[in-house]
């Protein structure tokens, strides 16, 4: 704009002035956010790296006094199950069953699962008959208005083992096993960022079997030196909640006999028991596996669809 | 907007018959059809319509799921187990509808953004904005009560810990609580309200998305420029362009959706949540669901005194305050220009405000000991520095970038330049790359 009097060029300075003061004051106030920002962002980053050196600090000092559990991690196994395409792998869990009727039923229930679900491990209707009618199973009350015994048929659930939780933790010294329906779901170990991210890709979903698995091969162990382990409980480095469970070591090699020449090991039972214990959990992992991979591939190819019908619409349109 | 100019005619005889009578075709074909909406929305644009599909597949599964549930603390978890063993696709059913709760948090979070980013809260958008909140209230206490059904260990002490809050109001405090309970802690009746409620809410949420898209179609949408619609050129039909937009987003929304409910059901969830309740058993870490982490965080920061306010009351206040502060926001931004497109220092607060409300949600998953404790205070500092002083000085010093004249402009610039004719978002653009 060029003046066009000079008794307009007063003004003109003051209106100058004017938006130099202000740009003044915006630069300061600019300034000072950043600063107070840039300062706020160093506290965070100070504080955020500070918690992870006290905690190895921590551990560091005293080996024999952890404040988190488990000590060690669980140590992640490959499973039948596992990823996109993942089946239960049927000899595994009639192997992982007949573990848990040998062993673990002995103290833990199985209340949620029916015997004629264990179709599902390939076994034909007699043979669930067979294996349920191995059971007595408490019923009644009869028209005489008493309870009675009557063997299992398959409609009938695992009976627990004790008649109830008071009984159990009697029995148990104190602490009642937990029920094992679900327990392949119930347990899982936190995985910390970054690796939760990395699961989403990975598909990692099986920290209930990892952690059943680590947890029944990690007897072993010895505690280190000076660690107090509580009478009546049991060193476990895998253990979620604690130095020490319970539950002593459950299993031993060849404690149970396999028909199809699978090794009789610990590992191999515990691996057997956790596949199974899983599929107790999810029994319909691989319908949804399946079901899954479908609405994928349609919702693929519905939205691919979609899209070119979309850049079509908006093909005239500028936006 | 939509008012006054309908362009309908009804083709046939029946529809004349409705048109004259009760005009729903017409009220329909104003709304979907025929609606203005400007042309340069963005997929951000899109999550109004993938809340509205996730609210009724939340209310379709929740129906159906609640004639195999069991209201009663002796019988609820079995019977969500029942669900998911023997009741027909009753898996699917619960997933879907435990993930759902998950993805319509999703959802909103990125439509609550959105709006923060465009500045859609501003005149004469406020009503619309304010029902937008209202309708998160709902969802939050519609969430909290579901988590609590399926009667595991998270359900309960979760339940505990949150009606807690209620005891640290004065004087009403332990009424309210013992309302909401029906009792002295957390049983029976407190599971048969909570179921009630339950299904009571998605029912008055969807009544206020009812007045949401009223005040929607009364102001119309904003869009990225966050210029007001000028001329006709400025805008599209809704249909058939953002339908098959809309339609598109959703289909991407649900693929994701998809794969979590398919692959990963549990990865949002708690594995103490597949352990019956027991009042006698206290979890190592009693966590909301994550979707409240960052309300969490911001309750378990204040951990002082404030003159009268003990800890507590401070707490449940900060933390009641960080959602009433979303309630103000079309009053505390001052600024006269809507997007932060054209304001390069709202937008690099709005991305701190985004990685700040992230990292309480971080905090609020992890114990409140040692120096998390002061990270969170920290954290909560900046969350309500932004709302009570970024959002109003910012608005007084900033200087905007220049505007376009028109959204029309805006789009054939853009179109024009596309590639480097933008020196002023060039320099800009490393600072928000965060």
């Amino acid at each position: 704009m060029i003046p066009k009097s000079g008794d307009r060029f007063p003004e003109k300075i003051m209106l100058e002035t004017t938006t130099a003061r202000q740009r003044i004051s915006r630069g300061f106030g600019m300034k000072t956010i950043l600063t107070s920002l840039a300062l706020l962002g160093l506290v965070l980053a100070g504080t955020a790296a500070a918690p992870t050196g006290a905690i190895a600090q921590e551990e560091a000092h005293s080996e024999a006094q952890p404040t988190h559990f488990p000590i060690h991690e669980p140590k992640e196994m490959d499973w039948s199950f596992a990823g996109p395409f993942g089946t239960y792998d049927k000899a595994q869990l009639q192997r992982g069953l007949k573990v848990y009727k040998e062993v673990c039923a002995a103290c833990h229930s199985m209340k949620l699962v029916a015997f004629r679900t264990l179709e599902d491990l390939g076994y034909s209707e007699g043979q669930i008959k067979a294996l349920a009618a191995e059971y007595t199973i408490n019923d009644g009350p009869n028209d005489a208005g008493d309870m009675f015994d009557r063997p299992g048929i398959p409609s009938d659930h695992f009976p627990a083992p004790f008649p109830n939780d008071q009984a159990a933790a009697a029995a148990n010294g104190g602490a009642a096993p937990p029920d094992m329906s679900l327990l392949a779901k119930a347990r899982g170990v936190e995985r910390g960022f970054p690796r939760f991210v990395f699961d989403i890709f990975t598909q990692y979903a099986q920290g209930g079997p990892d952690y059943i698995h680590s947890l029944l091969t990690g007897y072993d162990e010895q505690p280190p030196a000076g660690m107090e382990i509580p009478e009546g409980t049991h060193y476990n480095p895998y253990f979620i909640a604690g130095v020490s469970l319970k539950m002593p070591n459950p299993l031993s090699d060849d404690q149970v006999t396999y028909d199809d020449g699978s090794p009789q090991t610990v590992d191999q039972y515990s691996r057997d028991v956790s596949a199974f214990l899983m599929w107790a959990a999810e029994p319909h992992l691989e319908a949804r596996k399946k079901t899954g991979f479908r609405v994928l591939v349609f919702l693929l190819l519905f939205g691919a669809l979609v899209y070119l019908t979309k850049r079509k619409v908006w093909a005239g349109v500028a936006h | 907007m939509s008012e006054g100019h309908s362009t309908y005619t009804p083709k046939t005889g029946i529809g004349r018959w409705f048109d004259a009578r009760m005009p729903l075709p017409r009220l329909v074909y104003d709304s979907f059809v025929a609606y203005p909406v400007p042309r340069n929305l963005n997929y951000a644009w899109t999550f109004g319509g993938i809340l509205a599909i996730m609210l009724t597949a939340q209310m379709l599964t929740g129906i159906v799921l609640a004639m195999h549930y069991a209201a009663d603390s002796t019988l609820a978890f079995d019977s969500v187990e029942k669900i998911m063993r023997d009741v027909n696709s009753g898996w699917l059913l619960r997933y879907m509808h435990s993930n759902g709760a998950s993805f319509f948090f999703v959802a909103v979070y990125i439509h609550i953004f959105r709006g923060l980013y465009y500045g859609s809260y501003k005149a004469p958008r406020e009503l619309l904005w304010i029902l937008g909140c209202i309708i998160y209230l709902l969802m939050m206490a519609t969430g909290f009560m579901g988590y609590v059904l399926p009667w595991g260990q998270m359900s309960f002490w979760g339940a505990t810990v949150i009606t807690g809050f209620f005891s640290a109001i004065p004087l009403v405090g332990d009424w309210i609580q013992q309302l909401l309970l029906g009792g002295f802690a957390v049983d029976n009746p407190t599971l048969n309200r909570f179921f009630s409620l339950h299904y009571l809410l998605p029912f008055m949420i969807a009544g206020v998305v009812v007045l949401h898209i009223w005040a929607l179609h009364v102001v119309g949408q904003s869009n990225p420029t966050g210029i007001e619609v000028k001329s006709k050129t400025d805008t599209v039909a809704f249909t058939p362009y953002a339908t098959i937009k809309d339609a598109f987003g959703m289909l991407v929304f649900l693929f994701i959706f998809a794969y979590f409910v398919f692959y990963l059901p549990n990865f949002l969830g708690h594995p103490d949540n597949y352990v019956v309740a027991d009042p006698l058993k206290t979890p190592a870490h009693i966590v909301p669901e994550w979707y409240f982490l960052p309300f969490y965080a911001i309750l378990r920061a204040i951990t002082f005194n404030i003159g009268p306010i003990n800890s507590k009351l401070g707490g449940v206040l900060a933390m009641f305050g960080s959602i009433a502060m979303l309630f103000l926001v079309p009053w505390l931004d001052t600024s006269k220009v809507r997007s932060a497109v054209y304001r390069p220092w709202y937008k690099l607060f709005f991305w701190l405000f985004v990685i700040d409300a992230v990292l309480l949600g971080w905090l609020g998953s992890q114990p409140a000991e040692g120096s998390y404790v002061f990270m969170a205070q920290m954290a909560t500092l900046f969350y309500f520095a932004f709302f009570l002083v970024v959002l109003p000085v910012l608005g007084l010093i900033e200087t905007p970038r220049r505007l376009p004249n028109s959204i029309t402009e805006a789009v054939l610039e853009k179109n024009k330049g596309s590639g480097g004719g933008h020196p002023a978002r060039a320099t800009a653009a490393p600072e928000t790359k965060g």
